[in-house]
C-alpha cells in the first residue's frame, strides 16, 4: 500500500486512541473532583492531569486561575493544544477523510459523524453542562471506532497500521497515566493503605477501565503494586503496556518489509524484556525511571516505524549523467537523508495538526 | 425568459408519457413524507461527506451539493439518439486531438485557421508526435447537453481535460433507491451502478504495456481539491490506489509509486490535475501537485495518463465552433447533435453583433470554466452589462458570445414548493477500443427561479437522471 496511505491510517488510529485517553483522564478527574478534599488537594489534581500530557505551561499561558471550568475548556474545546479532544478527534477524521477509500464504509462514516456530532456538542456546550455525559460519549465513539474497524475491516496491511497506531499510542498514554500517578502517590500527598488511597487507586484503575478487572483478578484489597502489575505485566488486561506491546510486535509481524528488521527486533526485545519482568523488579528500578525508559522505546518505536514504512522512499537511483563519479554519489547520498529527516519532520507537524 | 420546454409538462395540464408513472406516484405522497424523505436525503450526505470544497470566500469549507428528489426522466427513444450523437462527436474530438499531434490534415486542409491551434495556450507542442495508446486522448469526457425543445438538443461544452461529477451521478441513483424503492418496481430505470467498471476497463486499455494486469492509480490534488470526494470515490470503487504528486517518482522515465512494500511500478494514470500542474519540470514550475519527469515518462511511451496532455486544445471556447466541421471532416457525417450558434470576439464582425446585443446573449471567457467570469445577458442588470462591456472590449480574444438558450426546465422542490427550474445533463463518455456510456449522466439544475446557470459552484443542484428502457 501506499506509505503516505498507511501514514494516515497510523495517526488517524492513533488520535482516535489519543482522544479516548484524554476523555478518561478528564473523567477520573471530574468524578474525583466530587470527593471531599482541599481546594488546594483539588487545584493539585487538575495540575497532575495537565502534567500527564506536559501541558502544564501551554495552560498557564491561557488561563491565570486553575479551575475545573478551565481545565475543561482547554482539554476539550481548545483548538491551539494538541492534545485536546476537538484536535485529536479533527485530525483523526482529517486523516481518514485523506484515505477514505482505504477505509470500509461503516469506518470513515463513523469516524464523520464523531466530528459532525461533536460540533453540536460544541454549540450547545455540553461539556460544561453535563461533562461526564460528554467524556462518556466520547470513550464511546472510540469504541465504536474499533469496533467497526475490527467488525468491517480486511484484515491486511490498511489494518495492521491502524492497529499499531492504537497500540502505540495506547502504551505510551497507559505509560503516562502511571507515571503521573505514581509520582503524586509518592509525594506523601497520600498516606498509604489509608480510605484516600483507596479512592486514588481506584479513580486511577476507572480511568483505564481496571476496576473491575482488579477485583476479579486480585479479589483483595487495592495496592499501589497490584495497580502497577495489573497496568503494565498483566498481558490480559487491554490496556496494559504489555497488551499494547503484544499488539504492536503482531502487527509489526504482519507488515514486515526489507528495512523493518531493526525496528521488529527493538519491538520484541521490549516485549520480551517485559515477559520476563517481575513487579518487583520494577519497583526495584524505580517506577519513575522504568516508565521513562519505556516512554523513550516507545518513541522510538514510534520513528523506526516511521522510518521504515511510512515516509516515502526515494527513488533509488537520482536521474544523473550516466556514470556518476563516486564523488558526487556520495554528495548525492547526503542530499538523500536530509530529503529523509525532511519529510520526517513534515511527519512530526502532522503529530500536531494533522 | 421565453417560455421554456417543461421535462414534465406538454403543458399545464398533460404529462408527458414518460412521467406518468412518477407524477402519479408524487401525488399519491403526502407533503410530510416527502418533507422527512428530503432531510433524510440531506443527512445521508453529511454523514457520507459527499461534499464539495468551496473556494473564494469561505475557502477550505466542505459543503453539500443540495439533492432534489424530483428526477429527470428521458425516455429511450431521445437517449438513443443522444447516444448516437456523443459518440460521433467523442470519436471527432478523438481523431481531431491525434490529428493536431501528428499530421494536422484539417489545418492543411483550412478547416480551422492554423493560428487557432498554434497559437492556444492550451495546445502542447510537447505532445507532438507522441503515440498514446489507442491514439485516444480524451478517455473521459463529460458533454454538457442543454434542451431547447422536443427533440433539439444543444452540446453547450464538450469537457475534455478532468471532467467531474460522476461521483453525483452514481450517489445520486444509490439515493434515490434507498429513500424510494417502490418508485423503482413501477418504473424500468436504466441502471447506471457499473460506472466504475467501464471506466477501469477503460483505464486498463490505456496501458501502454503488454500487461494483463497494469497497475492503474488515480492522482489528485488531495484532500482540499474542490472535487476531493469524487477522486477517492472512484478509486476506492475501482479498487486502485488513490495518489498524491508526492506519492509518485520518475525514475529512468518510468513512474513509481512509494509504497510500504518499495517502489512499484505504475502504468496507468487516472490523473485529476490538469496539465498545467501535472509536471514542474515540463510545464508550471511552482507546480508542487505533481510529479517531475512525467512527461518524460509519457513521451517514451512507459505510462498512459487519462485523459492525455494537451486534451484541452479541443475543448476550449475558442475551437468549439468547428467541432461540427471537424465531425464532417473526420467521420464524414452530419452532426447529430447541434452547436450553439457562437459568435467569435476575436473577428471584428462577431465583436460588434456582441456589442449591440449584449443585453440579449451570454458571453463566456474563451478558457474560463466553471460558471465564472460569465454574463447572462439577459438576467443581469444594466450596470453589469455595461461592466462586462468594459471587460470584452479590453480583451475581445478572450470571449465568446452565444445566444441565451431557452433550457428547459425540470419541477423541482424549492422552499415555495414545487417550482420548474432550469437543467442542463452531463452525460460521461468513455474512449477507449470502443466508446462506451452509462445511461444518463448528471443532471445539474439552477436552484434559483430563472436562472440558467446550474454549476455547483454558483449555486446549482443535481438530480437522478432515469433513462426509461422500453
Amino acid at each position: 500500500m501506499l506509505s503516505r496511505t498507511a501514514d494516515h491510517l497510523f495517526w488517524m488510529a492513533r488520535y482516535t486512541e489519543r482522544a479516548e485517553n484524554t476523555a478518561r483522564m478528564l473523567d477520573v478527574r471530574v468524578q474525583y473532583s466530587l470527593m471531599p478534599q482541599s481546594a488546594q488537594a483539588e487545584q493539585q489534581g487538575w495540575r497532575t492531569m495537565l502534567g500527564v500530557s506536559e501541558l502544564n505551561a501551554q495552560f498557564n499561558a491561557k488561563h491565570d486561575t486553575l479551575t475545573q471550568k478551565a481545565v475543561i475548556d482547554f482539554m476539550v474545546r481548545d483548538p491551539d493544544n494538541p492534545s485536546s479532544i476537538v484536535s485529536c478527534l479533527r485530525a483523526a477524521r482529517e486523516n481518514a477523510r485523506a484515505v477514505r477509500g482505504a477505509l470500509t464504509t461503516e469506518v470513515w462514516e463513523t469516524e464523520n459523524t464523531t466530528w459532525l456530532v461533536l460540533q453540536q456538542h460544541l454549540k450547545n456546550r455540553l461539556y460544561e453542562h453535563d461533562p461526564g455525559a460528554f467524556l462518556e460519549w466520547v470513550k464511546y465513539r472510540s469504541h465504536m471506532s474499533r469496533g467497526v474497524t475490527l467488525g468491517t475491516m480486511f484484515q491486511d496491511e490498511a489494518f495492521n497500521f491502524i492497529r499499531l497506531g492504537t497500540f502505540l499510542e495506547r502504551a505510551d498514554n497507559t505509560a503516562r497515566i502511571l507515571d503521573v500517578k505514581f509520582r503524586f502517590l509518592a509525594s506523601d500527598s497520600i498516606q498509604p493503605a489509608t480510605q484516600r488511597e483507596f479512592y486514588y487507586l481506584a479513580a486511577l484503575l476507572r480511568s483505564v477501565s481496571a476496576f473491575e478487572t482488579y477485583r476479579k483478578v486480585y479479589r483483595d484489597a487495592i495496592t499501589p503494586t497490584r495497580v502497577a502489575e495489573l497496568l503494565i505485566l498483566q498481558q490480559k488486561m487491554p490496556r496494559s503496556l504489555m497488551a499494547c506491546l503484544c499488539g504492536v510486535v503482531s502487527n509489526l509481524q504482519d507488515v514486515r518489509n526489507e528495512l523493518s528488521h531493526e525496528t521488529e527486533r527493538l519491538a520484541q526485545e521490549l516485549y520480551a524484556q517485559l515477559g520476563s519482568m517481575r513487579i518487583e523488579d520494577i519497583l526495584e528500578e524505580g517506577l519513575h525511571q522504568f516508565l521513562t525508559r519505556f516512554l523513550r522505546s516507545i518513541e522510538e518505536l514510534g520513528n523506526g516505524i516511521g522510518r521504515d514504512f511510512l515516509i516515502p522512499l526515494e527513488p533509488p537511483v537520482q536521474e544523473v549523467e550516466p556514470e556518476p563519479e563516486p564523488e558526487l554519489m556520495q554528495t548525492q547520498s547526503q542530499t538523500h537523508t536530509q530529503t529523509r529527516s525532511g519529510t520526517q519532520s513534515q511527519s512530526q507537524t502532522q503529530t500536531q495538526t494533522g | 425568459m421565453p417560455n421554456f420546454y417543461n421535462e414534465m409538462y406538454s403543458d399545464a395540464a398533460t404529462i408527458r408519457p414518460h412521467y406518468d408513472a412518477f407524477a402519479e406516484w408524487l401525488a399519491q405522497q403526502s407533503p410530510d413524507v416527502i418533507q422527512q424523505k428530503r432531510a433524510e436525503a440531506e443527512l445521508t450526505f453529511q454523514r457520507v461527506g459527499i461534499t464539495f470544497a468551496v473556494y473564494g470566500d469561505d475557502a477550505g469549507k466542505e459543503r453539500l451539493i443540495p439533492f432534489d428528489i424530483i428526477p429527470r426522466v428521458i425516455n429511450a427513444a431521445e437517449w438513443t439518439r443522444l447516444q448516437a450523437g456523443l459518440v460521433q462527436r467523442v470519436t471527432a474530438l478523438n481523431r481531431f486531438l491525434h490529428d493536431v499531434y501528428h499530421d494536422q490534415n484539417i489545418l492543411k486542409a483550412g478547416v480551422i485557421p492554423r493560428e487557432q491551434i498554434l497559437n492556444n495556450a492550451q495546445f502542447r507542442p510537447q505532445m507532438q508526435g507522441v503515440k498514446v495508446p489507442s491514439d485516444i486522448y480524451a478517455n473521459i469526457a463529460g458533454v454538457d447537453i442543454v434542451r431547447a425543445g422536443e427533440g433539439e438538443f444543444y452540446v453547450l461544452e464538450d469537457n475534455l481535460r478532468v471532467p467531474s461529477g460522476v461521483s453525483y451521478m452514481l450517489e445520486n441513483r444509490k439515493m434515490m433507491m434507498r429513500l424510494f424503492p417502490a418508485l423503482f418496481a413501477r418504473n424500468r430505470v436504466a441502471p447506471v451502478e457499473h460506472y466504475p467498471d467501464l471506466l477501469l476497463d477503460n483505464l486498463r486499455s490505456a496501458s501502454p504495456q503488454d500487461s494483463s494486469d497494469p497497475t492503474v492509480v488515480v492522482l489528485t490534488p488531495g484532500m482540499y481539491n474542490s472535487a476531493y470526494f469524487e477522486h477517492a470515490f472512484l478509486a476506492q470503487q475501482m479498487g486502485v490506489a488513490l495518489v498524491q504528486g508526492q506519492d509518485l517518482y520518475v525514475d529512468r522515465d518510468t513512474v513509481y509509486m512509494r509504497t510500504t512494500q518499495g517502489p512499484k511500478r505504475v502504468d496507468v494514470i487516472y490523473r485529476r490535475i490538469d496539465d498545467d500542474y501535472l509536471d514542474p519540470r515540463a510545464f508550471r514550475e511552482e507546480s508542487t501537485l505533481g510529479v517531475p519527469g512525467l512527461l518524460d515518462a509519457v513521451r517514451a511511451g512507459n505510462v498512459g495518463l487519462a485523459n492525455a496532455i494537451g486534451t484541452g486544445v479541443a475543448d476550449d471556447k475558442s475551437i468549439y465552433p468547428f467541432v461540427p466541421d471537424m465531425i464532417e471532416f473526420y467521420l464524414g457525417e452530419k452532426p447529430i447533435l447541434n452547436n450553439v450558434p457562437t459568435y467569435q470576439c476575436r473577428k471584428k464582425d462577431d465583436l460588434q453583433y456582441t456589442l449591440d446585443n449584449l443585453a440579449q446573449l451570454v458571453v463566456k471567457e474563451v478558457h474560463g470554466a466553471g460558471g465564472y467570469g460569465m454574463l447572462v445577458g439577459p438576467a443581469s442588470t444594466k450596470a453589469e452589462v455595461e461592466a462586462f462591456r468594459a471587460r470584452l472590449l479590453a480583451h475581445p480574444e478572450g470571449y465568446i458570445a452565444q445566444p441565451t438558450l431557452a433550457l428547459s426546465a425540470c419541477p423541482t422542490y424549492v422552499d415555495a414548493g414545487v417550482a420548474p427550474r432550469h437543467i442542463d445533463l452531463r452525460p460521461f463518455v468513455l474512449s477507449g477500443k470502443s466508446v462506451t456510456m452509462v445511461p444518463g449522466g448528471l443532471t445539474r439544475v439552477a436552484l434559483q427561479e430563472g436562472s440558467l446557470v446550474v454549476n455547483s459552484s454558483q449555486g446549482g443542484g443535481t438530480k437522478d437522471t432515469w433513462i426509461l428502457e422500453n
